[in-house]
């Protein structure tokens, strides 16, 4: 249709879903090949930059901050657990925590010993990585929302999506109503604070999410959704499986493609595998499939861009590595990491689409407040 | 078009049948307004039309639904969707996308509609419904009134040939109630749809409807036919017919313009009383009880009051009302101290609601939330009540010895689920209400309420009031306020714009006057029930 030719690079749009999640699967991808923390930090600072200069004004672009924050768990999480009963790195020690001796059949799990600094920046540069790969997954949940990405995914993928909107939509809906039994808890006279307000407040949370996934699966119903084509059983049953095989041989792919340690078959012949399976699913679903799509976002000149930029960050982390080992530095000897120029160069690049991705809609008009005070 | 034959519907778990051997039947393009106390199954019956009920809640029907020549035991609700469109009673619970456009197109993209004839439906209903201006926005940024209005278009773009509305209204204020209920009846007369539409203020929608199924709800058969044949003897019927009925008039009046015509002798006639006796008995007012002192508050980026400066005192009725978001429901967590105070401050008997711990400030205001059911989550009314009491620290059995006094005979090995709506209210008001604050606050107390269910809430918060309580309700049922609110508050854009006696509020209102005050302005009558008294004291001072 014509549609495509009237996109301008400028004109407040969405931009497609699927370059947003390219992107940060990329960035997402780099933060995986590094333990460098300087390297780390500038991918969640590249991440946070484009964040803030494209969100929405809508409610799920606040979740960024969420995965921060579970960022920073992560990395605490994995500190304790280093001081607690991590491996017992030599060096130089920071202080010394009771040994715990561990009866035999717990033989390799040691608890306790002397903590050096050397094992506490390892821990932290790990830490660090895992949450440098949830900023890059928040970064794409607020840059699109869930359901903007599964509605873009082919049609035979879409066949599972009663059960992945449910548990897309549980996660917010499950916030909102622990807030509200919280709020019921105070209008009772019963402390809202604490870890007992917490747990009690788990079984009404979890059955109003219940609830409303129910109500919201015969919402989807009632609305056509699931309705079958002409399509026979077989034919069906065939291109699930194929989505099956395929989705597993990619991921076997991806993780070899990350693990440098994986056998060579778990790498690209297992992606091409996966590749083919889909296709083959797609051909067969879109043959029985009668869904019909409402205006599909168009992939034009900033889309390229935006997953261009993430893929340019990944290749200069891959030729880093091939270069030399700043991409690991050592903490064993403790030395100061190194900065690659050509990463650094290259997670430049990655910040590209805070200038060239379209600005998201604003709301129209200042009629109806964001948030509905009733 | 739709046709019930010998439906009888069972829960599982359920000692009786929740709809007993129904059978009726509605043509192509008509109205029909289905009625009932509350719990009497018409959300059931209407669920039943595509299949919902029983696929997706359990239980049994015996009998069959047949819609367009389609039994619905035989076809799946989705391979219904393109005759008939449900819209629930919560609009955002059954909202699958983010947008405004994508969620009208949402079921055309199922059905398979061609994406030039998507394009062109779309605009249609944006056009159609008044939502063009709000395309491109987020629907958990809309109002209540504009989600209401998107739900109908979501179903509306597949083409149904039936449109099955459960209490469409029942959350919006009166201007965006007329809103929708104007979309509708263009829907009847331009397109000549066949609307199902359950609600329980009739006032609203009862001049519209073509034809009415009654749900007795208590085993005896349903009765359906046209307006004024089924509120001879209906147990629910809006003030206008209630008017009509203590006037004599026939036939019935089901609009304000039918009665207005009829009204002339009428008015005449309590013209000739003094103007004393309509007013009620005005209570003696006590203390300040709470008062806000240029309030404001936010969320985020959006100002939801503007420097509110309110004072409530131990015996007065309060009512709360203005349009969806403008701040009532926000006023009322400042008040209880669910929220912060972004700038100016709340007092209540003396103290900070906000700084208080959880079990001080039930002592001085309570307040019982738009779903009272949050407030319950025990399972039976016996554990809840001691649970109230135990958390209050008060004696055992004050909060059950209060529940008897609001709903005498609610059985106490009942899940609170299983209670009818009115039963559930009063338990929660009931918990809220055992630690005696002298300020209470009720969020929307009336929704989903029927008429009788309404009545008696009237008569206890009229009786909390005597016992020197502040009440404050926020709603949109002006019915409600007219019987028993002694002072309104309008607040439009967190901003009070009026304050003063319920009556003169209330009376020249275009939007908040009641239909008694309509029908015999310039009158300042408000309820049937004072029109009663009004004549009585007619024909005494006739006698003398």
């Amino acid at each position: 249709m014509g549609a495509d030719a009237q996109v301008s690079m400028t004109a407040p749009r969405l931009l497609h879903p699927g370059a947003w999640w390219l992107w940060a699967v990329a960035l997402a991808a780099c933060a995986l090949r590094t333990t460098n923390p300087v390297l780390l930090c500038l991918i969640v600072a590249v991440a946070g930059w484009v964040v803030v200069s494209r969100r929405a004004d809508v409610p799920w672009s606040r979740s960024f901050a969420s995965f921060l924050r579970l960022g920073m768990i992560v990395i605490i999480v994995r500190l304790v657990f280093q001081i607690l009963f991590g491996v017992r790195v030599p060096g130089t020690t920071l202080f010394t925590i009771p040994e715990v001796t561990l009866p035999g059949w717990a033989a390799g799990v040691s608890l306790g010993g002397p903590v050096t600094v050397e094992s506490l920046m390892a821990a932290l540069y790990q830490g660090l990585r895992l949450a440098a790969v949830l900023a890059c997954f928040g970064a794409a949940t607020s840059l699109c929302s869930p359901y903007r990405m599964l509605r873009a995914l082919p049609t035979v993928l879409y066949e599972a999506g009663v059960a992945v909107t449910i548990a897309f939509t549980f996660a917010p809906q499950a916030i909102v109503s622990s807030r509200q039994v919280r709020e019921a808890r105070r209008l009772r006279g019963r402390s809202d604070r604490g870890v007992r307000a917490w747990t009690a407040s788990a079984l009404p949370v979890l059955e109003g999410a219940l609830d409303r996934a129910v109500a919201l699966a015969a919402s989807m119903d009632s609305r056509g959704y699931g309705r079958r084509g002409s399509s026979s059983a077989s034919v069906r049953r065939r291109s699930i499986g194929l989505v099956l095989l395929g989705l597993v041989a990619i991921a076997v792919g991806s993780y070899g493609l990350l693990d440098p340690g994986a056998p060579a078959l778990f790498r690209i012949p297992a992606l091409a595998l996966g590749a083919v399976a889909l296709l083959g699913a797609l051909v067969a679903g879109g043959k029985s499939s009668t869904r019909t799509r409402y205006r599909p976002d168009p992939w034009v000149a900033p889309e390229w861009i935006v997953s261009l930029a993430g893929f340019v960050a990944f290749g200069s982390f891959v030729i880093v590595g091939r270069l030399g080992d700043a991409l690991s530095p050592s903490t064993n000897p403790l030395e100061v990491p190194a900065v690659p120029f050509v990463a650094v160069v290259g997670l430049l690049v990655g910040t590209l689409p805070a200038w060239f991705a379209p600005h998201p809609p604003t709301l129209a008009s200042t009629a109806a407040p964001l948030v509905v005070a009733a | 078009m739709i046709r019930f034959e010998h439906v009888t519907i069972t829960y599982p778990e359920a000692t009786s049948p929740t709809l007993f051997d129904v059978s009726f039947e509605v043509p192509e393009g008509e109205l029909c307004l289905v009625v009932g106390v509350t719990g009497s199954g018409k959300s059931t019956l209407l669920r039943a039309v595509n299949g919902l009920v029983p696929r997706f809640s359990g239980g049994v029907l015996s009998g069959s639904v047949v819609i367009d020549g389609r039994t619905t035991s035989d076809v799946a609700p989705r391979d219904l969707a393109d005759v008939v469109g449900v819209v629930g009673q919560d609009p955002a619970a059954g909202f699958v996308t983010d947008y405004v456009e994508d969620e009208l197109a949402y079921a055309m993209e199922n059905l398979g509609v061609a994406p030039d004839v998507m394009r062109r439906r779309v605009e249609d209903i944006l056009d159609l419904l008044g939502l063009h201006e709000l395309r491109n926005r987020p629907l958990a940024s809309l109002s209540g009134g504009q989600q209401q209005r998107v739900a109908i278009g979501s179903v509306l773009t597949a083409g149904p040939r039936v449109l099955v509305l459960d209490e469409p209204t029942s959350a919006l204020d009166p201007a965006a109630a007329e809103e929708v209920l104007a979309a509708l009846t263009r829907l009847v007369h331009d397109l000549g749809i066949t609307v199902l539409i359950a609600e329980h203020r009739l006032e609203r929608v009862v001049q519209y409807a073509d034809r009415i199924v009654m749900v007795p709800g208590d085993g005896r058969p349903v009765v359906v036919g046209t307006p004024a044949e089924v509120f001879g003897e209906s147990v629910v019927a809006p003030p206008v017919v209630e008017l009509g009925r203590l006037a004599g008039w026939s036939p019935l009046p089901l609009s304000v313009r039918d009665a207005r015509r009829v009204a002339g002798p009428l008015r005449d006639q309590l013209a000739s009383v003094g103007t004393e006796v309509f007013s009620r008995a005005v209570r003696s007012l006590g203390d300040v009880v709470a008062t806000t002192d240029s309030l404001q508050a936010s969320y985020g980026p959006i100002t939801a009051l503007r420097g509110v400066d309110l004072e409530f005192r131990a015996g007065e009725v309060v009512a709360l009302m203005g349009r969806n978001g403008a701040g009532k429901s926000t006023l009322l967590n400042h008040l209880v101290g669910l929220r912060e105070p972004a700038a100016g401050a709340v007092q209540v008997m003396g103290s900070v609601p906000h700084r208080l711990s959880a079990r001080d400030v039930v002592r001085v205001a309570g307040l019982v939330p738009q779903d009272s059911g949050v407030l319950l989550y025990h399972d039976t009314v016996a554990a809840e009540c001691s649970a109230s009491d135990r958390d209050a620290g008060l004696v055992h059995g004050t909060t059950r010895t209060v529940l008897d006094r609001i709903v005498p005979g609610v059985d106490a090995s009942m899940h609170p689920r299983d209670l009818s709506e009115g039963q559930r209210l009063g338990l929660a008001l009931s918990i809220v209400l055992a630690s005696e604050p002298p300020l209470l606050l009720l969020d929307e107390p009336t929704r989903g309420l029927d008429y009788g269910a309404k009545q008696r809430l009237v008569e206890v918060l009229a009786q909390l009031a005597a016992d020197g309580h502040a009440v404050v309700i926020a709603t949109h049922d002006v019915e409600v306020v007219a019987a028993v609110a002694d002072r309104c508050i309008v607040l439009a854009e967190g901003e009070v714009v009026a304050d003063g006696p319920a009556r003169d509020v209330v009376v020249h209102s275009p939007v908040f006057a009641p239909q008694v005050a309509k029908v015999l302005a310039p009158l300042a009558l408000l309820t049937v029930h004072e029109v009663e008294l009004a004549l009585a004291a007619a024909s005494d001072s006739s006698y003398s």
